[in-house]
């Protein structure tokens, strides 16, 4: 995957040819992800043909509400983003990071060296791109290279798809993420009546595309592409003011909010597990039962779990304010200090997925309204212990 | 405050090299030290650390814990850990022996500032086991004496029993460093100080605070009350310096667990100036 910003070919796609590109994508060598439907809910699975996508189908999205229905077409990728994002087969959900097997002379320790699959993802939304750009600041652009997403990241090859519409829970352009790709895709699908506008942007995805059934696409096509990206924009409703908003939370940490907001989470840990960006984990001992096996399985953590900050037989944040407080202002402020850049995509799945119905986009609003002196930050009028 | 970790990027974060208890030394109740060599000679040659750094120790179906190391950093051949029995893992470290075979990465985080600090008075300021990570810098200040001004050591413990590594003091003294200790409560035979780590800074007489720099480490409050303390003797705030703890899974900033505001413990600390934490040290629960 390469992250050129620039369309190098475009063309266009007859709807009944997107099985010829997922079976390219597999002659290839690549595994293909796409979204399908599981439970009630759009995920992202392998597929083996197009048949397998959610189509006809779309999503309704509110706080704390999910729900499919019936379009009234049969577009392929007529929904937004669902509780899966493509963090779970770059930053697998558990992944063995080292392994020890007692021998004679001691412990042997060594870590996975197998490589793992190519995957191909279709249907990755601009959001979701921007979420990747930000996993990789995390996992890539550190003093230390997580070797199992490196290996992972490295293999993808990308097929996007712009969004032709949006749901109440989307804020990307507050975010500047979407809705359209900007690069960061070998490929990129723009759906339109009777195919899909195709662009390529790197040589993977040129090589790729050159081997599509494709017919060059003319300006009614252009034409109607553009409008159905319009049709997402224009359905955006939901904004975050992310003007200044480092200096805002961390100037407010003792702003009363935090305790109202914690009279209704229920610290439940919904929204970092929906979260494209957010990247805590945990090791955990695998024996086998002689105890001369071990697997050091590494799983998904998220801050809102008690037992994360646990040191000293105590836990450092013990109530829901400061575990609330820790994922907002790390998300939204200290992000950037640690890695240049928002850690919010503005996907919205955290809003959708929260059991109690909590829009961050609600409670930075809640704390603009009303700011402590930025002149006298909150922390420096307490004293410790 | 160097950071190691640039040149680590290439070598996979996970891997633990494997190391043998060579020597385990009885400190104070519930404290040991365990001298750890490296089974590979060749990883023994290439590693070294700076005092103030961490090892992650690995005892494969227990658990991995950061240590830091309480050495000499000029021999790195054989690596004192001093360690406290907190839980599983530290007990079953207790349990290991010597000749126990276990695994080890690292070394891990930033350093002690000697080298910005040449010329300069120098205080440590440790509490209980927090003088296990500013032992190196003893042996890396006493190395080059001539290179620093005046070297304090105030060292508080809650008993005399729980003072570590009271069989060096002397010859510490007798290499210019002033080591003074005091206590929190009294047992039978203690005729030194009694009373908190602070008392003896603010008795200590600083011939020219804003030239002095001060190294802590200890529980967080016993560093805050010393961090005042020194403020309010002059010392700039440029010149403190404090080692933080925070639960620590990755020791590579991948995990998220070590958190501090904006700061990760293990890559951006443990030891980080003051005035760079000052603000968030305020904040509770943070
Ligand atoms: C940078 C750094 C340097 C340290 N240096 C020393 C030292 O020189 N000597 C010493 O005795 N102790 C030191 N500690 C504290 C030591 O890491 C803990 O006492 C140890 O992790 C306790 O493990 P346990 O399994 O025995 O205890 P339990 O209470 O059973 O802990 C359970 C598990 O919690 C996890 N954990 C992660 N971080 C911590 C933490 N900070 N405190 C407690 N548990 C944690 C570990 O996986 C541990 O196994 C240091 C900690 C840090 C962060
Ligand atoms: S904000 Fe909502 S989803 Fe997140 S932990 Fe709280 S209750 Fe759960």
């Amino acid at each position: 995957m390469d992250c050129g910003t620039e369309v190098r070919r475009t063309e266009f796609l007859p709807t009944d040819q997107l099985s010829t590109l997922i079976a390219t994508l597999r002659a290839d060598g690549f595994r293909t992800i796409g979204p399908t439907i599981d439970q009630g809910a759009i995920i992202y699975d392998e597929i083996e043909s197009a048949d397998e996508l959610p189509r006809g189908w779309t999503d309704r999205q509110e706080a704390g509400k999910y729900r499919l229905e019936k379009r009234d077409d049969d577009a392929y990728f007529g929904y937004v983003v669902g509780p899966h994002s493509w963090k779970r087969f770059l930053f697998p959900p558990s992944a063995v990071v080292a392994t020890a097997d007692r021998g004679d002379a001691g412990w042997d320790l060594r870590t996975p060296d197998h490589e793992p699959p190519r995957y191909a993802f279709l249907g990755v939304r601009a959001c979701e791109i921007a979420a990747m750009k930000v996993q990789d600041r995390v996992f890539l652009e550190g003093p230390y290279v997580d070797p199992i997403y490196k290996k992972r990241r490295d293999a993808a090859f990308i097929v996007a798809v712009n969004c032709t519409q949006a749901a109440s829970t989307c804020f990307c352009t507050s975010m500047q993420t979407g809705p359209r790709c900007k690069g960061g895709f070998d490929l990129a699908l723009t759906e339109i009546d009777g195919g899909f506008i195709i662009e390529s942007g790197s040589a993977a995805g040129d090589d790729v595309l050159q081997r599509l059934p494709t017919a060059p696409a003319d300006e009614t096509a252009f034409a109607r592409a553009e409008s159905a990206r319009q049709q997402a924009v224009d359905q955006i409703t939901k904004t975050m003011d992310a003007e200044g908003l480092r200096d805002l939370l961390l100037q407010n940490l003792d702003h009363p909010r935090w305790d109202e907001v914690a009279t209704r989470c229920l610290s439940c840990t919904n929204c970092t597990m929906v979260c494209p960006t957010c990247f805590c984990s945990s090791v955990s001992e695998v024996s086998d039962l002689t105890g001369d096996h071990v697997e050091r399985h590494r799983q998904w953590d998220s801050c809102f779990n008690i037992d994360f900050s646990y040191m000293n037989g105590g836990v450092v944040r013990n109530g829901i304010r400061s575990r609330y407080r820790q994922w907002l202002t790390h998300k939204l402020a200290s992000w950037h200090d640690q890695f240049d850049t928002s850690g919010c995509v503005g996907c919205g799945r955290c809003i959708t997925w929260c059991p109690v119905e909590i829009d961050l986009t609600e409670e930075v609003a809640a704390i603009r309204r009303s700011p402590g002196d930025p002149s006298r930050p909150a922390a420096d009028t307490e004293s410790k212990p | 405050m160097t950071n190691m970790a640039a040149a680590c990027s290439t070598i996979d974060p996970w891997l633990a090299h494997r190391a043998t208890v060579d020597r385990m030394t009885a400190e104070t109740p519930g404290v040991a030290t365990y001298d750890l060599v490296f089974a590979d000679t060749e990883i023994a040659g290439r590693y070294s650390f700076l005092p103030g750094q961490f090892n992650m120790l690995y005892l494969p179906g227990v658990g991995e814990i950061a240590i830091s190391i309480s050495g000499d950093p000029a021999e790195s051949s054989r690596l004192p850990h001093t360690i406290r029995v907190a839980g599983n893992v530290t007990r079953e470290l207790a349990r290991l022996g010597e000749g126990g075979s276990l695994g080890l990465r690292g070394p891990f985080g930033s350093s002690w500032p000697l080298d910005d600090c040449r010329k300069k008075d120098i205080i440590l300021v440790a509490g209980g086991i927090g003088l296990a990570p500013l032992r190196p810098a003893i042996y890396g200040l006493l190395h080059d004496r001539d290179q620093f001004g005046q070297l304090t050591l105030l060292y508080g413990s809650r008993t005399p029993a729980g003072l570590l590594y009271t069989q060096e003091y002397d010859h510490w003294r007798s290499q210019g460093l002033d080591v003074q200790t005091t206590v929190d409560r009294v047992t039978d035979g203690w005729n030194g100080n009694v009373g908190v780590v602070t008392t003896l800074l603010e008795r200590l007489v600083l011939p020219q605070p804003e030239n002095t720099a001060l190294f802590t480490c200890g529980p967080e409050v016993m560093m805050w009350y010393t961090i005042q303390s020194a403020r309010e003797c002059g010392i700039p705030e440029r010149n403190l310096f404090v080692s933080l703890e925070r639960n620590m899974n990755c020791a590579v900033g991948l995990c998220g667990h070590c958190q501090f505001g904006p700061e990760f413990i293990c890559k951006d600390g443990p030891v980080f100036r003051y005035d760079r934490v000052a603000s968030i040290l305020k904040v509770h629960d943070l």
